[in-house]
Order: C-alpha cells, then sequence, then structure tokens
C-alpha cells in the first residue's frame, strides 16, 4: 500500500516538474502508437468490411484466424520481427532494428487483428442492415465497402481505440526490437519494466499511473474531436 | 423512357431456397404504364417476386429479359422496402446518396436533395439522423431516395404497412406523381382500399404462382376464380 501512496505521488511529482525524461519518453509512445494505430487501421478497417460484403470460399477460415491472431503472443511477433529485421535477416539491410521504426512494424502486426475483428463485428451488423438496400441502389463491391466504412465510424472508432489500447501497452515485441535504448527506443511500458528491474517501485508505479492518464486522455481526446456523442445532428 | 426499358420478359422463373421453392415457375409481361398492383394472402410471395424482378433475389431457374443490356435496366429502376432501410446519415445525406453514386457532384447532389426534403415535408428535419425520424417518415424518405434519380421502374414492397392514413396518403400523392412523371410502378399490397385507388392493373399470388392476372376493373369487380373471389370477399386464403 505504501509504494501505492508513493506511486501516486511520484506521479504527481513528474507531472507537476513537467519531468523532461517523462516527457520526451511519453511523447515517443505516443509517436510509436499513433503511427502504428494509423497503419494498423489502414490496413485492418478495410479489411474488415472487405470480409462484411464478399463472400468468398475461405472467408469464415480468414475471420477464425483473424479471431484467433487477436491473441497473438507479443513476444513472439517481436522475435519474428527481431529475427526478419535483425542484420542477418531478409529486412535486414534496412537498418531498422532498435528504431522506432521496428517498434511501429511489431506494434502494427500485434494491434491489426485486433481491430479487424472487433471492426468486423460491427460492420457485419451493418452490412446484414444495409445489403439489401445496397444492392438495390447498384453498388459496386467499392462502394458498398465506403458506405460500412463511413456510416459505421463510430463503432469503428471503438475498435481502433482498442487497438490504441493495445498498443500503447504492450512491452514484450518494443523491448525486444527497440532494444529500450535511453533517448532512443525508450516508451513508457519499458521504462516501467526497466524500472521496475532496479527495484525502483515508486518511479515505476508512477509512470504505470501517467501511462493509464495518458491512454484516458487520448481516448476522451478522440471521442470530443469525432463528436461521437452529439445527439440528433449527425 | 419506359418504352425503352420495358417489355420486361419474365419465362419460368422459380427462386428456390435450401432445395425449397418460394415462388414460380412465373411466366409474365410487364408492359405499358401506371401501376401494377401484386397481392395475394400472406407467404404468396410476393417480396420475393418483386426483389426477383428487381435482382436481390437471384432466380434458380427461369429466364428474365429487358428490353435494354440487364445493367442498364438495373441503373434505371428503384426499389422500396416494407421497413424502410435508413443509411446512418443525415436525412439530406440519405436523398444525396443514389445521385453521388451516379456520379452528380456534391453540390448538386444537396439541391436535389434539399428540394426533395421539401416537397415531402422534412425541410426543418435535413440534417437530422435519418434513423430518429417516425416510421410514417422514414418510409416517405425512402420514397423520395428511390424517386430522386427519376427511375423508369419502381418497385414498393408494401410501402404503407402499419403506417396511419395521413402518411398513406402522403405515399399515394408521390406514387400518383412519378406515375404522371412516367415512372411504371410495380407494388405489393395488403390494402384493398389502396390496391383500388392505384392499381390498373393486379397481379394475384397464391402459392407462389401468378393465379390471375387481370386490369384492375376486371380483377376487382369480376375476379374470375374462386380463390380471388375468396380474397377480395376477405376469407382466409391459403
Amino acid at each position: 500500500m505504501t509504494d501505492l501512496w508513493a506511486g501516486f505521488a511520484e506521479a504527481a511529482r513528474l507531472l507537476i516538474t513537467l519531468d523532461p525524461d517523462l516527457t520526451a519518453i511519453a511523447l515517443r509512445s505516443l509517436q510509436v502508437t499513433l503511427c502504428a494505430l494509423v497503419i494498423a487501421c489502414a490496413i485492418a478497417l478495410p479489411l474488415a468490411a472487405f470480409l462484411s460484403v464478399k463472400r468468398f470460399r475461405w472467408r469464415r477460415a480468414v475471420i477464425a484466424l483473424l479471431n484467433a491472431l487477436m491473441g497473438l503472443p507479443p513476444v513472439v511477433v517481436g522475435l519474428v520481427v527481431y529475427v526478419l529485421l535483425s542484420r542477418s535477416g531478409p529486412l535486414g539491410v534496412l537498418g531498422l532494428l532498435f528504431t522506432p521504426s521496428a517498434m511501429i512494424i511489431a506494434q502494427v502486426i500485434i494491434i491489426v487483428p485486433l481491430i479487424a475483428s472487433v471492426a468486423h463485428q460491427s460492420l457485419r451488423e451493418l452490412w446484414a442492415e444495409y445489403h439489401d438496400l445496397l444492392i438495390s441502389l447498384n453498388t459496386t463491391q467499392c462502394q458498398r465497402i465506403v458506405a460500412l466504412l463511413w456510416d459505421g465510424r463510430r463503432a469503428l472508432l471503438t475498435a481502433a481505440l482498442a487497438g490504441f489500447g493495445r498498443g500503447i501497452g504492450e512491452v514484450g515485441a518494443i523491448m525486444i526490437v527497440g532494444g529500450n535504448i535511453d533517448n532512443v527506443t525508450r516508451v513508457m511500458t519499458t521504462a516501467i519494466a526497466l524500472e521496475t528491474g532496479k527495484g525502483n517501485f515508486a518511479l515505476a508505479l508512477g509512470l504505470g499511473f501517467v501511462l493509464i492518464a495518458l491512454a484516458i486522455l487520448v481516448n476522451l481526446a478522440i471521442h470530443w474531436l469525432s463528436r461521437t456523442e452529439t445527439g440528433r445532428q449527425w | 423512357m419506359v418504352g425503352a426499358l420495358l417489355p420486361l420478359t419474365v419465362r419460368g422463373a422459380q427462386v428456390r431456397r435450401r432445395g425449397k421453392r418460394l415462388i414460380g415457375p412465373i411466366d409474365l409481361v410487364l408492359d405499358g404504364q401506371g401501376v401494377t398492383i401484386v397481392i395475394g394472402p400472406n407467404g404468396a410471395g410476393k417480396s420475393t417476386l418483386l426483389q426477383m424482378l428487381h435482382g436481390i433475389n437471384r432466380m434458380s431457374h427461369g429466364t428474365l429479359n429487358w428490353a435494354v443490356p440487364a445493367d442498364e435496366a438495373r441503373r434505371r429502376q428503384a426499389f422500396v422496402f416494407q421497413n424502410p432501410v435508413m443509411l446512418r446519415r443525415s436525412v439530406q445525406d440519405n436523398l444525396a446518396y443514389p445521385l453521388r453514386l451516379n456520379g452528380a457532384s456534391r453540390s448538386a447532389a444537396r439541391a436535389a436533395a434539399q428540394t426533395w426534403c421539401t416537397r415531402i415535408g422534412l425541410e426543418t428535419a435535413q440534417t437530422r439522423a435519418a434513423m430518429v425520424l417516425s416510421r410514417g417518415e422514414k418510409q416517405k424518405l425512402a420514397l423520395a431516395r428511390a424517386l430522386i434519380t427519376t427511375p423508369d421502374l419502381l418497385f414498393l414492397d408494401e410501402p404503407s404497412a402499419s403506417l396511419d392514413g395521413g402518411a398513406t396518403r402522403d405515399i399515394e400523392t408521390l406514387l400518383k406523381q412519378a406515375v404522371a412523371d412516367g415512372t411504371r410502378v410495380i407494388m405489393a399490397t395488403h390494402d384493398m382500399g389502396q390496391a383500388r385507388r392505384l392499381a390498373r392493373d393486379v397481379i394475384f399470388l397464391r402459392g407462389g404462382l401468378i393465379h390471375e392476372t387481370g386490369t384492375a376493373p376486371d380483377f376487382f369487380d369480376a375476379p374470375r376464380t374462386p380463390e380471388a373471389r375468396a380474397f377480395l370477399a376477405g376469407d382466409i386464403v391459403e
């Protein structure tokens, strides 16, 4: 309990003094996760809409696989990305290992199945509602996907935020591919892991509380910016 | 315009699902102008027939030939469902959507949508979400969305089912105007009063088959089959 209070106090101190290290780490966390989120949404949302409107032979298998991949172990993803990006790996020539780009790649792989699965659940229901109308309007496959993505944007926001939550709290994969290098690839979660390892529980807890506050703030900001709660005006 | 799209010739058309025959075999020629009313008891296949003609329900057997290529025929028709499907957008955006699909500019689509909003009495609700409208307003909006592209052929599946008198009158007024403007209408209904008010000719369905067809005066005043007579008399027909 003492550790918890010390953690609160440390979090308050870090925030009040606008600790430069904390600011840099927090901004790097946001930068990595938001980049990964944008890329993952660009892949996962159209994929979810496509799986909703298109009937093809292996569709159920693809959906089942996506659902299964939601539980993809981040450490394994980190390891695979590490092998691919290591100097002797097939993408080693790009020199991305131990950079924020490698962390973004790992996060994208981890959150794409999650966003696609959650988005697919929502879009499938919307497609059931729209099916006859959009066929009647003689829409193309592409127009149907666009209509679903646009009209389902509020539900898709939930999918994106779920992805953000998983990304910002992820530690295993980015520790492996990022290396937790100070001022380069250290982010909130890897810093927490480091401080915990050093026995600085108060600082680790303080960073943890700041991380939670950051995640809540980003969620609220996205809701506010996208005006999800404005009632009858669309 | 109608003459170019019609006649529609249907030969031996059947719709089957999981081995069960829903309708057919159907032989039918649709031509001319005005309103054709499709009537029949529940489960007779009225909705399935309309959806098959429109192309939402695929035929299992038979042929369906338009006077123009099938793609063009699809572009020149519209469908209004019994339960109005509203896009999760504003009233104005619902109206503009078919025009935007047809390549109209944003400003042209918006202007046409505003005109139609006024025409259907929803001018004060243009920016409201279509989902929050009353059922009667939704059905008027669905009809206006179908008519905004000035289709040559319009299918309606019981458009005024469970609507009050005022909303039904508004729907019929819009339909009569559309017919006067040259739109051919094929409509399923359970409302015999509405059928008598609107029909030029009638298709009576029973058990997934066309049981009787004829002009409205002939059908309503002198039905040829006992089943049609019983149906018009209000008896239970299966």
